[in-house]
């Protein structure tokens, strides 16, 4: 972020962007102002996610801050002389809010930013993550600096104590306690692991930190390393996240040749070095004992606990292991202090929470909150509301461990205590809207399906309970539900969670225990009268075409693709329900809304 | 030394032994079906889960297998709660519907009164009378012969393959293991006795 340039601009090169060609639209711009003759005057930076992951690609001109969104490459050349050349910001590429006509310029005026609070992403958008120079000029490893040089490793752990900083992989565990244990375990060699194995479907907080500030992460690691008395980490990461995989390796080398990483780290003598082990694609391995099987090469799966990693971990040594957005968190507390950091949230959790806001909402994307926001605020406030003014029905949180929380009750706020309260959990961070026209039996089927499938098979009550329990919901999407099938899904949920051997089969029956709670007239109108009332499930609807609004125009019997709907031009048309797949095509094709589903 | 609270008793013994190992010295049956004293556990079947909580905890007793968990002073462990029954029964149950027709499972439920109790229990009836079978095999997965030949005769002939309901026991590529013996401690193990040795030519 050289000075000398009158403009920068910054260019989105989160995964979301670059799927969508942002960095071609790197190359175009570059091309442009050097076309124009501005490359003295304008400098094209490629950042970590902007946040705002359905508008992409996004570039935010510094230093007005204004805001472009789904640009694509033919927009450029227009930008380039509108805007660089001449002065006039383009309308056309600004932010529009559905509900007002009127292109929002400046990032900071947009909805979707407004109500957040950044402390781990606070540099996303506005540095390269592939340059360890612009972390450092934002302040970047001034937390591991003082931690090294002015602190003992007992006033770091006490920082983080006080600071009230809890694991954001989910269930909350306090951070600096959690050290603590490995510190005092016994034990020559102790390591420390970053878990970036984000597995939960709709979840993609780990991987957009990651992506966007890597040396976050490695700085809070050298400070835990330090804390703890840890020569080596290892960072746990899913092979799926190519961006991410190549902008730590990157960032390793940087941090390395800058004496931030190995043997005696700013002179003070403390030696350190981070390796980074890809995940083949277990999410088993997101829980900690199996991770750490998985790094010693064995095949993921979980053990009893205790002894936990703490006491014997990676090869029986003391372990301690944080979620990637716990160790971005550390840096800020240690460079801050704790007061600031505990100033923040509710009286039991602390600090900010990202969250992947997904599904049916207008505003897709990465945001982070401080606790204690209210869900209402999240999804409305920042996530601008449900597309085409349709109700909301329920927000997940917590992926598959966690529950679906009825609209009813958007008004607590996001803790970790009153989400689990509520049956659901914070969880990493995947928070899905769902809205009216979502079955909630069939979300139940989809994330029973999902670990099912994830399920590692050691354990009897994981392995065959979710396949029963998977059975039992697909049979009710089905029709075939029977009466006592509510009691005993209920019964058999129970009995999993408390008999599984570890996180994934204690929390995997969550998504249906909570939709029988908050959504048990929507499991008795498909056990008892064969009703979908969402409209989802394929076995209980049926496509009927309106004889009042039907005009004959014959489009929807031309799309079927199953040829089974039947009339002369200009007449009613009658769909053959024998042979109807219930595809919803010719509702979706007709112009008269003429198809109606019962 | 130690000393825990077994069923209101307590009982001593040496530091390091397992829920197990203590209950089977003080004459308190615990059932299992993936343990075998010498081989390392596994604590996968589930079906010696017991209640466990600290005299000087606030945290609510707990289910911990009793093959894996290590004694500890102020331990309180309760092997017939009305909690561990229910988990036994659940678990011996999930076994049935499992392989209906091993010899050991229905032992095992006669034992534990899966066939004798009451025919109103939801979970009961679904996994006894309806529950489709996950695989036409006797093979719980309890792992016995994957471990027997890994720790006592080092050959690594046996090992798990993929994962959830289909996991099966297998040897490397399915075929006849070049390393092994023939030596027949996996069928010796097999507590369904679903692993034969054939003589070769």
């Amino acid at each position: 972020m050289a000075s000398q340039y009158r403009m920068n601009l910054m260019v989105c090169t989160g995964t979301g962007c670059v799927s969508n060609k942002s960095l071609n639209i790197i190359d175009a711009l570059n091309r442009e102002i050097e076309a124009n003759g501005l490359a003295e005057e304008v400098q094209v930076i490629p950042t970590g996610c902007n946040g705002f992951c359905a508008n992409g690609p996004i570039i935010v001109v510094h230093p007005e801050e204004i805001f472009y969104q789904l640009v694509s490459e033919e927009d450029i050349p227009l930008l380039v002389e509108e805007h660089l050349l001449k002065g006039r910001p383009v309308q056309k590429l600004m932010y529009t809010p559905p509900e007002t006509k009127n292109p929002v310029p400046t990032m900071s005026e947009i909805g979707f930013f407004k109500k957040q609070m950044l402390i781990v992403l606070s540099n996303r958008g506005i540095i390269d993550p592939e340059n360890i120079d612009e972390y450092i000029a934002r302040g970047g490893y001034k937390g591991a600096a003082k931690a090294l040089t002015e602190m003992t490793p007992e006033q770091i752990i006490e920082e983080i104590k006080a600071s009230g900083l809890r694991g954001r992989g989910g269930a909350g565990f306090p951070t600096g306690k959690k050290w603590e244990f490995c510190r005092n375990a016994k034990g020559d060699e102790k390591y420390i692991i970053c878990n970036c194995d984000e597995g939960d479907p709709g979840a993609f907080m780990d991987r957009s930190v990651m992506e966007s500030d890597p040396h976050e992460v490695l700085e809070g690691m050298v400070i835990g390393a330090r804390a703890i008395g840890a020569k080596h980490g290892f960072i746990y990461l899913r092979d799926e996240y190519p961006l991410a995989l190549e902008r730590v390796l990157k960032a390793i080398d940087q941090a390395t040749e800058y004496g931030l990483l190995g043997e005696d780290i700013l002179g003070t003598g403390f030696d350190f070095t981070i390796s980074v082990n890809r995940g083949a694609g277990a999410f088993v391995c997101g829980e900690e004992t199996s991770l750490i099987g998985s790094l010693e090469g064995m095949v993921p799966e979980p053990r009893t606990r205790p002894p936990y990693p703490a006491v014997s971990g990676y090869k029986g040594s003391p372990t301690n292991i944080n979620n990637v957005e716990t160790w971005g968190n550390v840096p800020h507390i240690i460079a801050r202090g704790a007061k600031w950091f505990s100033g923040i949230g509710t009286e039991t959790s602390k600090g900010t929470k990202v969250f992947s806001l997904v599904g049916k909402v207008n505003n897709t994307g990465l945001v982070e909150v401080p606790m204690g926001i209210k869900l209402r605020e999240i999804i409305y406030d920042i996530g601008g509301g449900i597309p085409d003014n349709k109700k909301l029905k329920a927000v997940q949180t917590g992926g598959p461990s966690g529950g679906c929380i009825p609209a009813s009750l958007l008004d607590i706020p996001v803790d970790y205590e009153s989400l689990k309260e509520i049956g659901s959990i914070m969880g990493s961070g995947g928070m899905i809207v769902m809205d009216e026209e979502t079955c909630m039996v069939e979300v139940a089927r989809y994330f029973l399906s999902f670990t099912l499938g994830e399920s590692c098979g050691k354990c009897s009550p994981c392995r065959e309970g979710t396949y029963h329990m998977h059975t039992i919901l697909e049979n009710i999407t089905k029709g075939k539900g029977r009466e006592e099938d509510i009691e005993l899904l209920e019964k058999m949920g129970t009995l999993i969670k408390q008999t599984a051997l570890c996180g994934l089969g204690n929390t995997a029956p969550n998504p249906v225990l909570t939709t029988i709670k908050h959504f048990r007239d929507e499991y008795e109108a498909h056990i008892r009268d064969k009703k979908c009332p969402a409209k989802v499930c394929k076995a209980l609807i049926t496509y009927t075409i309106s004889k009042e609004k039907c005009t004959g125009c014959t489009l929807c019997a031309k799309n079927c693709p199953s040829k089974v709907i039947t009339g002369e031009r200009k007449a009613v048309h009658v769909i053959d329900q024998s042979g109807c797949i219930k595809c919803g095509i010719c509702k979706s094709v007709c112009r008269f809304d003429a198809v109606e589903v019962e | 030394m130690k000393t825990i609270i077994l069923n209101g008793n307590p009982v001593e013994a040496e530091e390091n032994t397992t829920v197990l190992t203590c209950a089977q010295k003080a004459g308190v049956r615990i059932p299992t079906l993936c343990y075998h004293k010498m081989l390392s556990a596994y604590s996968g079947c589930r079906v010696c889960l017991v209640e466990v909580s600290h005299r000087e905890s606030k945290a609510p007793p707990r289910l911990m297998p009793a093959c894996s968990t290590i004694i500890d002073d102020n331990m309180v462990v309760d092997t017939e709660s009305e909690t561990v029954k229910k988990a036994r029964v659940f678990i011996i149950e999930l076994m049935l519907s499992r392989c209906p027709d091993s010899e050991v499972i229905r032992r095992m439920a006669e034992e534990y009164g899966v066939f004798s109790g009451e025919n109103d229990d939801v979970v009961r009836d679904y996994l006894l009378n309806r529950a489709p079978r996950v695989k036409e095999t006797n093979c719980v997965l309890c792992g016995l012969c994957v471990r027997v030949c890994a720790e006592i005769t080092e050959r690594h002939a046996l090992s798990f393959e993929t994962r959830g309901v289909q996991r099966v026991v297998t040897s490397p590529f399915r075929k006849v293991a070049s390393k092994c013996i023939g030596c027949g401690s996996c069928a010796y193990v097999c507590p369904t006795k679903t692993i034969t040795v054939e003589e070769a030519e």
